[in-house]
């Protein structure tokens, strides 16, 4: 039962998803390469769809991941499943819980999970990173110099616009220009792809 | 306005929030606030805040968490259903026509190599919102011993191979912070005497 597994593993994510959009990738990533749903490098190229499509990030990666092992089906399961969770705390919380907030015990809760969930944002892209640029993980394990290049480029970049215009950069943006580089790269030498 | 109306309008306008915010809830956040606190005032600046506050504190997308809290005060079960259905509908379309196109799509050698450079934009994008969140994190010892137990764990697993249960790591987390809750409030109540005797044992 493909579709009754979607919908148990998404309900889950969703369940303990706190942090937003981002706090999630380490869970659906997990999920989907511990059941073999999707590889870590197509896992990437979707968070970057993700990134550059409007909506929710959970919300897409679910659609997504369900589509692809279950159809439409699979992605409307996978949809209801990562936010059936949040539905119905919410409605809890406005209805008969108003004074949810200032509760103790949920504050020290979060005080615990809050610095864990940031850590497992930031472990998660040092591992991408590793297994991206150093095959560190991965089973081609050959160093991305292309890569490690472009990473220098791209931090530059960010640093740069937030130093002239006050505020951050746009990720659509970001992500539009490495594109644009690396296929420039790969153009002008086509040697350097590996 | 009517119960009916007022349910048809929650669910047009975050039809149109969910399909213009990119780049996720936290866009999603000054939408929200010019729609429902500017413009239609259903809501005072103060009330928008703590809905935010909620919604960060509680699992799920925040995108979820203030349409269904802004659906159910304005008109009850439907409203919210409504209005977390119009938050969702447009991504659930938009993505299920990529998926139709993307296998087809990333073949392209082309694209390919554009997807060279975006994997690397995704492993910044990704570590850059986890700094500013950690930014944002209270600044107190416990905090930074969980962050490195944390990112130790979750990297040494990594590199040795071992599968890593983040599930199980939040869950554990939160009950780090309960944990610590309660000794502090035991340590606050037994007062200096306790202090004393421990920094006595210390001594000995």
């Amino acid at each position: 039962m493909i579709l009754l597994e979607i919908f148990l593993a998404f309900l889950k994510i969703g369940a303990v998803s706190f942090g937003g959009g981002y706090g999630m990738i380490s869970l659906v990533r997990e999920t989907v390469v511990s059941h073999g749903w999707l590889t870590d490098t197509r896992m990437m190229d979707f968070i970057a769809v993700s990134e550059s499509t409007p909506g929710p990030i959970a919300v897409n990666m679910a659609t997504f991941v369900g589509y692809s092992q279950g159809g439409v089906p699979g992605a409307i399961l996978a949809t209801v499943g990562v936010i059936l969770p949040a539905f119905l705390i919410m409605l809890l919380i406005s209805s008969v819980m108003k004074n949810f907030m200032k509760l103790k015990g949920v504050n020290a809760f979060l005080d615990g999970v809050r610095p864990g969930v940031v850590a497992l944002i930031m472990s998660t892209a040092v591992t991408m990173g590793l297994s991206l640029l150093f095959g560190i993980g991965d089973e081609k394990s050959s160093i991305n110099f292309f890569g490690m290049g472009l990473l220098v480029v791209i931090v530059g970049i960010a640093t740069g616009y937030k130093r002239l215009r006050k505020k951050k950069i746009s990720p659509i943006v970001l992500i539009i220009i490495s594109a644009v580089i690396a296929l420039a790269v790969n153009l002008i030498f086509p040697s350097i792809n590996t | 306005m009517t119960k009916g109306k007022m349910i048809l309008t929650l669910f047009l306008t975050f039809l149109k929030i969910g399909a213009f915010t990119f780049g996720g809830g936290y866009a999603m956040i000054a939408l929200l606030e010019e729609e429902f606190v500017e413009k239609r005032k259903w809501l005072t600046h103060e009330e928008f805040l703590d809905i935010v506050a909620i919604g960060e504190s509680t699992p799920g997308p925040l995108a979820i968490n203030s349409a269904t809290f802004i659906g159910n005060r304005q008109a009850g079960f439907f409203g919210s259903l409504a209005s977390t259905l119009g938050v969702v509908i447009p991504s659930v379309i938009i993505i299920m026509m990529v998926s139709l196109v993307f296998d087809r799509f990333m073949q392209l050698r082309y694209v390919q190599y554009a997807f060279d450079g975006i994997r690397v934009c995704v492993v910044y994008l990704i570590f850059s919102a986890g700094c500013k969140m950690f930014k944002g994190l209270k600044k107190k010892p416990v905090t930074y011993v969980i962050f490195g137990v944390v990112a130790a764990l979750f990297i040494g697993f990594y590199l040795f191979g071992y599968g890593f249960s983040s599930v199980i790591c939040i869950l554990a987390c939160g009950c780090v912070g309960l944990f610590i809750f309660a000794f502090d409030n035991v340590r606050a109540k037994k007062g200096s005497a306790a202090d004393m005797k421990e920094k006595g044992g210390k001594d000995e």
